[in-house]
Parts: C-alpha cells; structure tokens; sequence
C-alpha cells in the first residue's frame, strides 16, 4: 500500500505537486494519470524518496521510503528506463543493484528469465532496443520480489505486443497480492491496464476511485431523442425539468436519464423514434475533468469547441 | 560489505575504467623507461628521478575518479543508487573506499614499476633506497594516488557532470597550478601551497626543475605537507558527500 498526505513540492516558483492525498490499495493496479507536466514523475520521485517534500508525507506499507531497510525487498520501482551505463551487460547492472541490497547474483539470472533476456544477459545495453531497455528497467524493479511496484510511463514507445506484455504482467503482480501502481499520460490504455484511478492536473488531485467510477461518473453527456410529436415532446420535458436543445429535428437531453424520457414521452403520447444514451469515450471524460488542468494548453482548434 | 561488492561491480564491469587502468600503467613506464634509456650524464639516476612519470599515472587515475562518479549523474545510475540505499552516504563511503583501494595499488605498482625499469635499464647507477625519504618517495605514491582519487571522487559529487569535472581537474593540474608560479611577486608563495605542488613536496623528488624556478624555502616540512594534501581531498569528498545528501537526486 502506498499512501500520500498532502505532498506539496515546489521547484522555485512552480509547484509541481499540490497537496496530493492519495491511497494505492495492495491486490490491485492503480493508474496514476494526467497530462504531461501533471507532477506525476515529481510524486514518483517523492514516494521513493530521491526528491524531498516541502511538506506532507508519503509511507510504503507505512514506512517513508528512506527509513526502510534494503528497499529493494520491498518496492521495485522503474522510473526511467534509461538509468542504466550503457557500456555494461544486463546481467552486471543487475548484480550491482542486487549486490547493494544483498541478493544474490542468481536473482539477476532469475529475473532476466523472466523478463525474457537470458540470451542477451552478456550483451552492452547500448545494442539493446528500446522494448529490451524497458524489459531490463522492469527486470530491475523485480530483483528483490517486492510487495510494492512502481512504473513511470512503462510502455511509453513499446511496440503493440511490448504493451500487451506489460499489461498483463501489472496484472499477474496484483494478482499475486502486490500493490501496483503505474503512471501514464494515456487513458485507453490506464483503462484496459488499470482497476482503480489517481488523476491529477497541475500538481492536484481531480480524481481518485475505481476505473469502472470514473466511466460512469464522466461518460454520459446526454440522450439523443427523435419524435414526431415534437410540441408534445416539448411541452413534456419542459413540465419534468429536463435541459435540452433541438438541432436537425433532434432533441438532447440531460438532466433526466432514458428511462424517465420514456415515461415523459409515453404520458404525453409522443411516439419516439430514437431514445439514445449518447456515452463520450473514456479519452473524452479525462479531456474533460483536466482540460482546465493542462500545463501548456493548445490554442483551442477553430470550429473544435464543443 | 555488501556495497562494496556492488561498487566493485560497477567498476569494473565498463570499459573505460580499464582502459584508464592501462594508460596509467603504461605511459609512466613508459616514460621512465625512456628517461633511463637516453638520458645524458647531465641527468642524475636516483630514487627520485626514477619517480618523474609516476605524476603522469596519477593523472590518468584522477580521471579515473571522477569519470567513475560523475558518469554515474549522467546515465542515472546514482539515482538508482540512491534508490536501493536511500541514506546515500553508506553507498558513497563504499564507491570511494573502492577507487581509493585501486588507487593506492596502482600508485604502488607504478613507483616499484618503474624504479625496478630504471633499475634494469640503467644497471650502472646506485637506485637502492638507503634513506627513510627514499623509502617516502617510492611508498608514498601510494598514499598521494589514494588520496587524488578521494579528491577525484569529490569534485565529481560536487559538479555532478562528466565534462565540467574533467575540465576543472585537468585545467586545475595540467595547466593552473604551474603558471601560478609566474605571478610577479605573491606567485611563488600561492604556488607552494597548492594541492597538487603539496603531493609533491611528500613525496620529494621534486624534479630536477624545480630549483630554476628560484622557490623560497617551504613553508612545510614533508609529513606537514601531506597532511595539508590530505585534508584538502578529504574536505572536498566531504562537501561533495554532504551536498548529495541534501540535494534531489
């Protein structure tokens, strides 16, 4: 379990994180999402305690980070793939790093089985691609068997079958029990990878719950609904305090879900031809919730507002 | 124990420090070899001009030092250093005590190396240690190698970056401390108590050019010296490990 409390940090005049509060949950993948420049590297940074906070506190499974004995034993973090000399074989980065926490050699040659890199251990990473780097960074965060795993943006630049890979080994690790949490800038993919969500935009926290919430709670903007009987229609959803806007013949509504659309129309005798929840994607619920949070907006597009 | 095995580990598992190692040896030997071997009868073959290339060794393994400490800022892996031993300052103590050990035996191996060359090369001359300061100018090249790593290591923390270190080191011994001497008045005086003039003031032997430079007489005796040379890298590996500590990695 990793727990934050109010983390601030600031770099000069900008804050990079805000008051932070948040909870991973042990048994499960947390994504950890929002725009570049959100903060969330800075958080990741903080948890493992290689940045220090202005004020607040993180623990892992109650401990802050720099008071836990051979931390690699319990959390196994990449936080970057490139942190690594590229002069030296996979197999010897990973028995220095086990060396500094006691583990023995074969742990490195377990994990590089695992990760699919035992042909290559005595090969210079600098011939490595960029999916083996990723694969080495993830060999890495598992050398010690942690309870708790920490990935910054682990499938940025992975090929199509490098990304499945990836989500279906965070899946096994939670499975196991393990607390997995995982950042990303990209939603369809934290939506297929993870069970719960931490959102944040500027440094705050927008959003924190199960993925499934997230969907419910952001995607419906609305019910399409064509009648003939439009006067009747009207007069309907005018008198049970529904919101809505005609365009090309065609009523949307919000304020009311479908079911009590139906009964409106049913009671005043207009036939409908179409009674449609309209669901926005998943993409364009987080645009939406951090729209007001991204760091260096876009010019807004001409004839792209919605 | 644990960290000195990883240290070991990260040195010895990348080229460069090998290569670094090679040079070390080879350009003093080489250099003595070549002293021995053309030098007219001007030149006088004693303990401490068997001792003239051993500096350009103890250069190579500067570098050495800092390019170990400072390449670790560049790719990352003092980070995840620090990741795996979060107090920071046991996993510094190990990579310092590590370069320093490998200093000190290449520091030994250069002196005896290349006074048993010169030894082979010019058969004719008396290179027996016979005095306690000849025994200092071959044994304490190992103390003065040790403790120009310690000094390497702690640049390197300080600046965090492989160019500007080198740059500063390299400036500093190769070009710095020798035109400082050229200083109208006050010059002479600054020069004898630079780091680098206070190594050699240990070890003695100070060149057959350094009388032409018309020094004053020095301010420290030899044992004197060291110390002021020892304090100087072990206060410098102590800011650096002082600021790493309390900087974001």
């Amino acid at each position: 379990m990793i727990e934050a409390t109010a983390l601030r940090k600031s770099y000069g005049d900008t804050v990079a994180v805000n008051e932070l509060t948040f909870t991973a949950h042990a048994g499960r993948v947390t994504g950890f999402l929002g725009p570049n420049g959100a903060g969330k590297s800075t958080t990741m940074r903080l948890i493992l305690g290689l940045d220090t906070p202005d004020s607040g506190t993180v623990t892992i499974e109650g401990t802050p980070y720099r008071h836990l004995k051979d931390p690699l034993k319990t959390v196994g973090a990449m936080l970057d793939a490139m942190w690594r000399h590229p002069g030296r074989s996979a197999r010897d980065h990973l028995r220095w790093l086990a060396a500094t926490n006691g583990l023995p050699d074969k742990r490195a040659d377990e994990v590089l089985a695992l990760v699919g890199l035992t042909s290559v251990a005595k090969t210079r990473v600098a011939q490595y691609s960029l999916g083996m780097q990723q694969r080495l960074g993830i060999a890495a965060s598992l050398l010690g068997d942690p309870r708790v795993l920490l990935y910054d943006e682990p499938v940025n630049g992975l090929d199509p079958e490098g990304i499945v890979w990836i989500r279906q080994l965070m899946h096994a690790l939670a499975a196991e029990g393990r607390t997995v949490f995982v950042s990303s800038h990209l939603l369809p993919e934290m939506a297929q990878t993870a069970q719960d969500l931490v959102v944040i935009g500027r440094g705050r926290l927008i959003y924190q719950g199960t993925t499934a919430d997230f969907v419910a709670r952001t995607s419906e903007h609305g019910v399409r609904v064509r009648t003939p009987h439009a006067d009747e229609l009207r007069t309907a959803l005018a008198e049970g305090n529904a919101e809505f806007t005609e365009t090309d013949g065609a009523f949307v509504v919000s304020g009311v879900d479908s079911d009590r659309i139906g009964e409106l129309a049913f009671a005043a005798g207009a036939t409908l031809h179409e009674l449609s929840p309209i669901t926005g994607t998943l993409e364009q619920a987080y645009l939406d919730l951090t729209s007001e949070a991204v760091e260096f907006p876009a010019a807004a597009t001409p004839g792209a507002t919605r | 124990m644990n960290l000195l095995r990883a240290e070991r580990i990260k040195l010895f598992s990348t080229r460069a420090p090998w290569w670094c190692l090679a040079i070390a040896v080879i350009a003093p030997l080489g250099i003595t070899a070549l002293f021995f071997g053309l030098a007219g009868p001007e030149i006088p073959a004693n303990i401490g001009t068997t001792q003239l290339g051993t500096g350009n060794g103890r250069t190579v393994l500067l570098v050495l030092a800092v390019l170990v400490t400072a390449s670790e800022f560049n790719w990352g892996t003092m980070r995840l250093t620090f990741q795996a031993v979060p107090s920071r300052v046991p996993a510094l103590l190990a990579k310092v005590t590590v370069v320093g050990a490998l200093a000190l035996v290449l520091g030994l191996f250069d002196s005896f190396a290349s006074w048993g060359l010169a030894s082979v090369v010019a058969p004719d001359a008396d290179l027996t240690p016979h005095t306690g300061a000849d025994w200092r100018t071959l044994l304490g090249q190992g103390v003065v190698f040790l403790l120009t790593a310690v000094l390497g290591v702690g640049v390197a923390l300080l600046l965090r970056n492989v160019a500007l270190s080198l740059t500063l080191v390299l400036v500093w011994t190769q070009v710095l401390e020798g035109v400082i001497v050229f200083i109208p008045g006050v010059g002479k005086h600054i020069y004898q108590w630079m780091p680098f003039y206070a190594s050699q003031q240990f070890t003695g032997g100070g060149g057959f050019a350094s009388g032409a430079l018309g020094l004053p007489a020095p301010p420290l005796g030899p044992w004197g010296y060291l110390g002021y040379f020892a304090a100087i890298c072990v206060g410098l590996f102590g800011a650096g490990v002082w600021l790493t500590q309390r900087r974001d990695a």
